[in-house]
């Protein structure tokens, strides 16, 4: 009798718990810390998923695909409502994502693709790479307003899709203007370091005065080029034009000290809409289409920069 | 001091390093010319030796390392942590010399972690340092808690960017500690010492060499050059970058003493020749910058360099060139005999 009582005493307690907890909880799988802006998307993946109320279950790869595969299992045997993924890799997650398939648990991809079957997940949310390259192609392009411009270039690392992706939608960008034209192009790595070093070859071989613009794949090279620019007595964003991808923090900073002149966002917050399409996809059915892009906003002197450095330094970049 | 053995052992090293700088020259004809300009020299033969700078300080402990028959694949790390050190360091308002001394003490606290490794644990050296080569890293990461850790101290930043009479400071830090180095090891017994270590440890010992000591100190100094070499490049950038300071540069550290001619078996060596074998693989990439190749030739073309070098160095080819000057008349037995005939 007692042990029925307690039991039943439990049970009532426990039930609030239970209610709010039949709210939705969402599995996370990241794929590590591998950058400032993977933290940063870490960090707002977390803000948005309280922000609706929803329990997120967090777990950290460390770059290597089988921790992902093995928290993919373990929140199917959880029994979560969703899982949330930024996969490390392309291949080898068909029998995972059936898995998750066969337990009716919806699989959205965050900010990178896989080479499976469409039907194995709900949706991805990833940002167009190449449009990217052409959204700063095309500020150059309107920046320069026909004028001459020999562009140097800092490449992402070689082979990388970002930097073959991003070096496309530039050229797609400039082809119909013959005022430009990329005259060296090599690969700074994604670093700060090399970005610096190779702008430094980049002012010898070329001489500071024949480049009138940068375009960097990333910000951190544009910010280890704006201190060789600088060293070479160079103004860097006046006598050569900066345009590069992501707008990290620095970057802002960079743009407003007049040192730089545009940035295109890569936005951390691919959790936003993929959480929204989740939502819309457990309340009413609605398929999300197989594709959500996120928007590759263009910033630069024009906008509040010093305000944006501020707000996003917080995020962990 | 320098003697006529000193010229023979580092004239190899010599050689490749013209050769590499003709090429240099090659694809980029004013190669040579050095402008002062915005207070500081330019010019590309200035960021060779700037650039260089980090792989030269790594190969001056390097190749004491290797000299006792020994690596330090963790020198990478090093300079991460060394670097994130400084950098939290002056973030959290210390003065920039306080900083660098911060950072040096984190170095020598891991090289003396190696050291206990392998010379009271008795571990082989490529396994206890590759456990600091791959812990390292985190740690740095946990001191600057995953981002680049940038900073605005004028006096730190000095030290990577800044020059002293128009000559960059890592240039002279560099060459200041290489030349410390090797007038230590020669000028003292010390030299010998760690060559016997890495020669014949035991026979050492029983001649009364306190080897223990000697191969803790050779990783401590290790240590110290992997954090001078992180806090300059940390300097460099304005900021400590944990992923990615000192990335793979173990290795070129340890190519630089290879192609400074000294055997990975222990023994005989020369710091100057690994110093110059750093400022080689410096020229390499700046040719590589320079040709406007596009960066897929990069590795490719650095490798096949590379390989050149080491196959001009090998002990084979070597004896067949030592067989082919005998095979000749000889050249320097008879200082009387006319430079045409000798070379027939």
């Amino acid at each position: 009798m007692n042990i029925k009582a307690t039991l039943f005493a439990s049970a009532i307690t426990l039930m609030p718990i239970a209610v709010v907890a039949s709210d939705l909880t969402i599995g996370f799988s990241q794929i590590g810390s591998e950058s400032g802006w993977r933290a940063a998307e870490t960090t707002v993946t977390k803000q948005e998923a309280e922000a609706r109320g929803i329990t997120l279950k967090f777990a950290d790869a460390q770059q290597k695909q089988e921790n992902q595969i093995s928290a993919l299992r373990s929140f199917i045997a959880q029994g979560v409502d969703a899982i949330l993924i930024a996969p490390v890799v392309a291949t080898g997650w068909d029998e995972v994502l059936e898995e998750a398939q066969d337990s009716d648990i919806p699989v959205v991809l965050l900010d990178r693709t896989v080479d499976a079957p469409e039907e194995l997940y709900l949706t991805a949310v990833t940002s167009d790479l190449v449009h990217e390259g052409s959204v700063a192609g095309q500020w150059l392009v309107d920046e320069m307003a026909g004028a001459d411009c020999r562009i140097v270039e800092l490449q992402g690392t070689t082979g990388s899709s970002p930097a073959i992706d991003r070096k496309t939608g530039f050229e797609n960008a400039i082809s119909d203007h013959s005022n430009l034209e990329i005259v060296r192009s090599q690969t700074g790595d994604f670093t700060r370091s090399q970005g610096k070093v190779v702008m430094e070859s980049f002012l010898k071989a070329e001489g500071g005065e024949n480049i009138c613009a940068l375009y960097a794949h990333n910000d951190d090279m544009a910010v280890g080029a704006i201190q060789a620019i600088k060293e070479a007595g160079l103004n860097p964003g006046k006598d050569i034009k900066i345009v590069a991808i992501d707008a990290v923090p620095d970057a802002h900073l960079a743009i407003a000290n007049g040192e730089m002149n545009a940035t295109i966002e890569l936005t951390p917050n691919m959790a936003g809409p993929a959480l929204d399409a989740l939502d819309a996809y457990i309340n009413s059915g609605t398929m999300p289409p197989k594709w959500i892009q996120t928007e590759s906003k263009l910033f630069t002197a024009a906008d509040d920069n010093q305000a944006i450095y501020e707000m996003k330094k917080g995020l962990g970049y | 001091m320098i003697s006529y053995n000193f010229f023979k052992r580092i004239m190899p090293q010599m050689i490749i390093l013209g050769v590499v700088l003709f090429l240099n020259l090659l694809v980029f004809p004013d190669f040579f010319v050095i402008e002062f300009q915005n207070g500081r020299l330019f010019g590309n033969v200035i960021d060779v030796l700037n650039r260089g700078a980090p792989t030269a300080l790594l190969c001056i402990g390097m190749t004491l390392v290797i000299a006792t028959k020994g690596i330090d694949l963790s020198v990478g790390a090093v300079m991460a942590i060394a670097g994130a050190t400084a950098a939290s360091l002056v973030v959290d308002g210390h003065y920039w010399l306080t900083a660098v001394i911060g950072a040096l003490t984190v170095g020598a606290i891991c090289g003396l972690w190696n050291g206990f490794l392998v010379a009271i644990l008795r571990i082989q050296p490529i396994v206890a340092t590759l456990v600091l080569m791959v812990a390292g890293r985190g740690v740095a990461q946990l001191i600057t808690e995953g981002t680049i850790l940038t900073f605005l101290d004028e006096g730190l930043i000095h030290l990577g960017a800044g020059t002293v009479f128009g000559i960059p400071t890592p240039v002279l830090i560099w060459i200041f500690l290489g030349g410390l180095a090797a007038f230590f090891v020669r000028r003292t017994a010390l030299g010998m010492l760690i060559e016997s270590i890495g020669i014949n440890e035991a026979s050492s010992r029983l001649a009364g060499i306190n080897s223990r000591i000697l191969l803790i100190c050779v990783y401590v100094v290790s240590g110290i050059c992997a954090a001078v070499a992180g806090v300059i490049v940390a300097a460099d950038i304005q900021g400590a970058d944990a992923n990615n300071a000192g990335l793979w540069l173990e290795l070129d550290a340890i190519l630089a003493v290879v192609i400074g001619g000294n055997s990975l078996l222990g023994g005989r060596f020369s710091i100057v020749a690994s110093l110059l074998g750093a400022i080689i693989i410096q020229s390499v990439n700046s040719l590589i910058l320079l040709s406007g190749m596009p960066p897929e030739f990069n590795l490719v073309i650095k490798a096949l360099l590379i390989l050149a070098i080491l196959v001009i160095q090998s002990p084979r080819v070597g004896h067949l060139i030592y067989i082919m000057r005998a095979s000749s008349p000889p050249i320097k037995s008879d200082p009387l005999t006319p430079a045409k005939e000798s070379n027939r």
